[in-house]
Formats: C-alpha cells, sequence, structure tokens
C-alpha cells in the first residue's frame, strides 16, 4: 500500500480554503455530473466531483491543484457524505494530490515496460534538472513523482505531465519538452519520435496500410464471403 | 497472418477519425437495430459459438458469462453492464487504443452486449491517468446519444439504454471487478467477497456483469460476420483475433491485432522488427502482463500464443501483452520492479497481500544485490505459495507468480549473485 496523509489542517489552511465553493461552470459540471447516477445513489459522484474540486483549486493556484482537507468538507456537504467516507476515498487513489503540487506534475511511470526502455534515463534527466521524487522544485514549477504503470507500454518510457502524455521519451526529447513548458508553450502530446503516429511499429504499420491515407471501408472485401 | 480485411480494429492506430462519422464510414452502427432484432437469446447463443473469451485476462466465455443475467427482474431491481476500461495492468496497453481510436466500437458494443444481458445501462469505467482518452469516450458517447443511437428507442430499436463514462483515480486494484462495484458506488476499491457474484448482486446491489473493453467492442463485427467467422481464427478453446501488445526489447514496439494461437516468433518478426540484438540475444518473455510467470527464450520461441498454449508453459495469456527481455536485461530487477508495483497497488484489505507484497519486495530487493542466504530463495517461494491462494481477489496471486516463474526458471542466477556477493565479502575481509 501506499503511504498517503492529508496535509496538516491549520488556520492558514481554513482561512484560504475554508469558502471554498464551485464557480459557476463547474457548479454546472457538478449537476451534470450527478446526474448520471441512479435516484440516492448521488455518492456515486464523489469521485469526478474530488477530481473537478482539484482541477478547480488548480486553476486558483495555477498549479496541477489538490485536496486541502476544507475542500474535502466541501465536497462531503455537496454530496451529504460524512467527511471521513469522502477523505477514505480522497487519501485511497493516487490521482488525488493530498499536498500542494507544482505548476506542473512530472509522472514517471518507473514500471518494467518503462525501464526496459530506459525509463532511469528519464528519472536522471530530471534530477539534473533539480527535480527529486516526491519534492515541488523551489520555484514552483515542477513536481516529481515515480508513478506505476500507465498504460503507454508500446511506446515507452513516458511521462505523463499535468493532462497529457509524453512518450518514446529519451533524455534529450524530455528535455524538449519540459523547455517548452517552462517557456509557456504547448508542446505536442504523444510520442516524441519523429515519424511515428501512435503505436504503430516504427517505419510505417505492417498492417491496415490502406487506413494511413484514406478512411479505408473493408466491409467491401468481406461482404461477399458472409452470410 | 491475419488479413486486412479480417481485423476488427481498422483505426487501431489513429489515421483516421475517431468521431461518428468516420467510424460510420468504417462500418460501425451500421443497422445496429437489426442486430437488436435478432433478440437476446440469439445474440448471446451467437457469441457462444464463436467462442470469444474474455479479453481482461481471466479468459472466461463471454456468452457464457452473459447468460447468468436474469432474464426477467422478479423484484424490479434493473440489471447494469460495467466496461472495464481500468486498464492497468503493466504490459497492457490495448483498451487505450480501442478507447481514443475506435470508441464507436466500443459504444455500439455496449448498446447491443446490454440490450442480450437485459441491462438497463453500461457504465464504462475508465482508469484515471486515461485523461485523453477519457475526453475522447465523453464525446464520442455524445455524439451516440445526438444521434439517438442511445438513450430512448436506441438506434431505433424499441429497446431503451444509457452509457455513462466513469473515470478512476489511480488505482490497479479497481480492474478487479467487485473493486470496480465498490469504486462505482463511491467508496474505496476494496473487493467484496464472493459469493454474492456480481450477476445476482453487483453495482448498487443489482444484477452486473462486468466486461473488459476488447470483450464488448468485438461484439457487433462477431455479430454482422458470424461466430463461425470469428471461430475460423485460432485454436480450438482459443478462437478469434486479438490485439497483442509487444513491449520491452524489440526493434519496433506496437500494437497489433492478429489471429489468436499465432507463434510467438513470427508475431515478434513480422510486426515488432524481431529481438533487438536477434534472436540469439532473447532471454525471456512475459507474455501476458506482468502478473503472469515468465518464460526463458527457448520454451517460448514456438508456443502458439494464446490460453492453452501459454497455460502448458506455466504461464498465461493474460491480456496479450508480451513483455519481451533481451540479456541485457537484469531479470531479477525487473522481476522485483513487478513486485514493487504490486506492494504499491495491494487495497490492504487482506493480510497475507498487504503485509507479504512489501515482504516479498523486500527480498527481492536484496536477491537483486546477493544480499541474502541461498536458503531465503526457498522461504521467498513458500512465502509467495502462503500468500496465493489466501487473499479475497487475485491481486495476492498475481503478486506471487513472477516470483514463482523467476525461481523456477532462474535460481542458478539468484544463487551466482549471492555466491558472487560472499566472495566479495571475503576478498574484502582478507584484505
Amino acid at each position: 500500500m501506499a503511504a498517503r496523509n492529508p496535509a496538516p489542517d491549520t488556520p492558514e489552511l481554513r482561512a484560504r480554503w475554508g469558502s471554498f465553493a464551485w464557480t459557476e461552470s463547474n457548479a454546472a459540471k457538478a449537476r451534470e455530473i450527478v446526474a448520471r447516477y441512479p435516484e440516492g445513489r448521488q455518492r456515486s459522484a464523489v469521485m469526478p466531483l474530488l477530481d473537478l474540486a482539484q482541477r478547480q483549486v488548480g486553476a486558483e493556484t495555477q498549479t496541477q491543484g489538490w485536496l486541502p482537507i476544507p475542500v474535502i468538507e466541501f465536497v462531503a456537504r455537496e454530496l451529504a457524505m460524512p467527511v471521513i467516507r469522502v477523505l477514505e476515498v480522497a487519501s485511497f487513489y493516487t490521482m488525488y494530490n493530498l499536498a500542494p503540487v507544482g505548476r506542473f506534475h512530472v509522472q514517471v511511470c518507473g514500471t518494467t515496460p518503462c525501464m526496459l526502455r530506459g525509463s532511469d534515463d528519464i528519472l536522471a534527466a530530471c534530477y539534473r534538472r533539480g527535480m527529486r521524487k516526491g519534492h515541488t522544485t523551489p520555484d514552483g514549477m515542477w513536481t516529481l513523482t515515480e508513478v506505476e504503470c500507465m498504460g503507454n507500454c508500446a511506446s515507452a518510457p513516458m511521462v505523463q505531465i499535468n493532462d497529457g502524455n509524453y512518450e518514446d521519451l529519451t533524455p534529450e526529447r524530455l528535455d524538449a519538452v519540459l523547455d517548452a513548458l517552462a517557456r509557456g508553450e504547448s508542446p505536442k502530446e504523444g510520442t516524441q519520435q519523429p515519424g511515428r503516429h501512435t503505436v504503430e511499429p516504427l517505419g510505417g504499420p505492417t498492417t491496415l496500410t490502406a487506413m494511413v491515407h484514406a478512411n479505408h471501408d473493408y466491409r467491401g472485401e468481406w461482404r461477399g464471403d458472409s452470410r | 497472418m491475419l488479413d486486412d480485411r479480417d481485423r476488427i480494429f481498422t483505426n487501431l492506430y489513429g489515421f483516421q477519425d475517431w468521431r461518428l462519422a468516420a467510424a460510420q464510414a468504417r462500418g460501425d452502427w451500421d443497422d445496429t437495430r437489426a442486430l437488436i432484432g435478432r433478440g437476446q437469446d440469439a445474440i448471446i447463443d451467437e457469441i457462444k459459438a464463436s467462442g470469444l473469451r474474455g479479453r481482461g485476462g481471466a479468459g472466461f466465455p463471454t456468452g457464457m458469462k452473459w447468460s447468468f443475467m436474469p432474464k426477467e427482474s422478479k423484484d424490479g431491481r434493473p440489471s447494469f453492464l460495467v466496461i472495464n476500461a481500468d486498464e492497468s495492468e503493466p504490459g497492457s496497453c490495448k483498451d487505450r487504443e480501442i478507447i481514443r481510436h475506435d470508441p464507436h466500437k466500443l459504444i455500439e458494443g455496449a448498446l447491443v452486449a446490454g440490450f442480450a444481458m437485459r441491462a438497463r445501462a453500461a457504465y464504462i469505467y475508465i482508469r484515471g491517468e486515461y485523461i485523453r482518452e477519457a475526453e475522447v469516450l465523453f464525446a464520442a458517447v455524445a455524439e451516440a446519444y445526438d444521434a439517438g443511437l442511445l438513450g430512448r428507442n436506441a438506434a431505433g430499436s424499441g429497446y431503451d439504454f444509457d452509457v455513462f463514462v466513469h473515470r478512476g483515480a489511480g488505482a490497479y486494484i479497481c480492474g478487479e471487478e467487485t473493486a470496480m462495484i465498490e469504486s462505482l458506488e463511491g467508496k474505496k476499491g476494496q473487493p467484496r467477497l464472493k459469493p454474492p457474484f456480481p450477476a445476482g448482486a453487483g453495482l448498487y446491489g443489482c444484477p452486473t456483469t462486468v466486461n473488459n473493453v476488447e470483450s464488448i467492442a468485438v461484439v457487433p463485427t462477431i455479430l454482422r460476420r458470424g461466430a463461425a467467422w470469428f471461430a475460423s481464427f485460432g485454436r480450438d478453446g482459443n478462437k478469434g483475433t486479438k490485439l497483442f501488445q509487444i513491449s520491452g526489447h524489440v526493434d519496433k514496439p506496437c500494437v497489433v491485432e492478429e489471429a489468436m494461437s499465432i507463434p510467438f516468433r513470427e508475431l515478434i518478426e513480422r510486426h515488432a522488427g524481431g529481438v533487438r540484438g536477434g534472436w540469439d540475444n532473447l532471454l525471456a518473455v512475459i507474455p501476458g502482463g506482468s502478473s503472469v510467470p515468465l518464460v526463458p527464450a527457448a520454451e517460448i520461441m514456438d508456443c502458439p500464443m494464446d490460453f492453452d498454449g501459454l497455460k502448458a508453459l506455466g504461464s498465461g495469456l493474460g491480456t496479450a501483452a508480451v513483455i519481451v527481455m533481451d540479456k541485457s536485461t537484469d531479470i531479477v530487477r525487473a522481476i522485483a520492479r513487478i513486485s514493487y508495483f504490486y506492494k504499491h497497488e495491494s487495497c490492504g484489505q487482506c493480510t497475507p497481500c498487504r503485509e507479504g507484497t512489501g515482504w516479498m519486495w523486500r527480498v527481492m530487493e536484496r536477491l537483486r544485490a546477493g544480499d541474502a542466504a541461498p536458503a531465503e530463495i526457498d522461504m521467498l517461494f513458500e512465502v509467495t505459495k502462503q500468500v496465493e491462494g489466501h487473499t479475497i481477489c487475485a491481486l495476492g496471486d498475481a503478486a506471487a507468480w513472477p516470483i514463482q516463474g523467476l525461481i523456477r526458471h532462474f535460481r542458478p542466477e539468484l544463487e551466482r549473485r549471492i555466491a558472487e556477493r560472499e566472495a566479495g565479502e571475503v576478498r574484502e575481509a582478507a584484505e
């Protein structure tokens, strides 16, 4: 299990977040989310509402966002749930940040498929830029976390930074992505391997080549021999 | 090799648009009403006849699973289909491609499968880290509603059916079906004791079937082309086409749809550019995702990549996530890293898993450096046997098996590291 504890509940924290409430657009989103679940089962919305709250905190702090205790209490009130039930969800799932993070949350996948493709070098590249696992850089820009398999194994190694994945990395390609983010740009997400589109074999697909340049309809090639 | 015309996921690589109009031009949502018009029992029979086995790892026959659902509700409880898109098994990266590049195959499959099992709605539980993928899925579901393909009288079939997307938030354990149900209900994702099985009491206490993304997304094509077509691929008991995910030390890692039972060497040679450094450089393969035991090079070379072929080698097809390791691999570290994964992802509910995964990982780390006594190899094996089979869900088993595979096949390497370290210590003492 991963040990996760909430940030201390201090008067300063209360002063900053005690009056947290949805923005107008998030209030509408929250209503739409709750409506996805059957009457009387609103508690099912706790995960998406925690995510929404974390994103709102992120927008207000210019970071990826996190969940101060008063915000967790707000979500509990919204869903008429005991606070402890919301806190145990927030502390169980690793995507909820229980402490402040930086503007960019650099999550390096270190599980075996990425490890085999060089994730050690990717982590080392982050360290060379002054990042440390579990910490935020003093300028508040970068928080580094080593995460478990992100499901990008055929384009490993990879990092997820806030909402975007950057795949097929080398230290140089990672540096280019991080430099671009630092400049306020939005680097291309997905594979960073020149000439690769997504997860086809590098150099061009060995299958479905007709799909590369046209939305090919294969039905004409099998309809004759179907029932 | 499988012909392109027999591939189900034609937009696998996303060269073309995922949106509804483009998906329809490729054949999705083509007279779905007629598929539904065949009736529930006919659809289930066709899926049974196709030989489709669940694509999420366990390989349970899909049609049979659906037939466990109640044919009528005696007490007014609705039934639910839950689609497992919590793809988190290390090595697995296929559902991601379906969701971001061919989402309408999944959504149409949800309607047809949901109808066949008499479900009121489907919840697609997508792992939280698939952020862009979830954006596509939400948008694709919205398109389907706007086009009248979901909701009341879905696709003009006369059947009312809803599809909802639910995002997880970073917990591997939610891929276990009862943990997923707990999570959907707004709780920690901790597996439930079975029975009751979800088909009797699942989501909100209602009859529920949990199916993998790939299992559901292939359904419309199987119905359109017929069970005999699907069953024409693969060996008996291992039918159909399958998305293979090839990672690690190959020249060209990729995801590719192939016929089941394709020999390992052919799969790698044809699509992944071969093993890095040539076939003589192959050390071992984890053929089905992190939880299945590794297979040494010589044994897997000509193995048919299917449920039974890999079972015969003491491993498994799992999700068909093929992790290839060449001779440069620190094999002890590769497995120790998997042990760390399971330690990190244990939900903490059962003591053998909560304590055992951490214990096993710490011993694996010592074995990596040879910092152990030879007898500890047997002790570790014994502990894996105490964890395996003694927990509510299979995460304990999944943590035990990779270590068992390592000890079974690479014991001399473990012993070599211990001897080497001892020799080093003796030398240091002498100097």
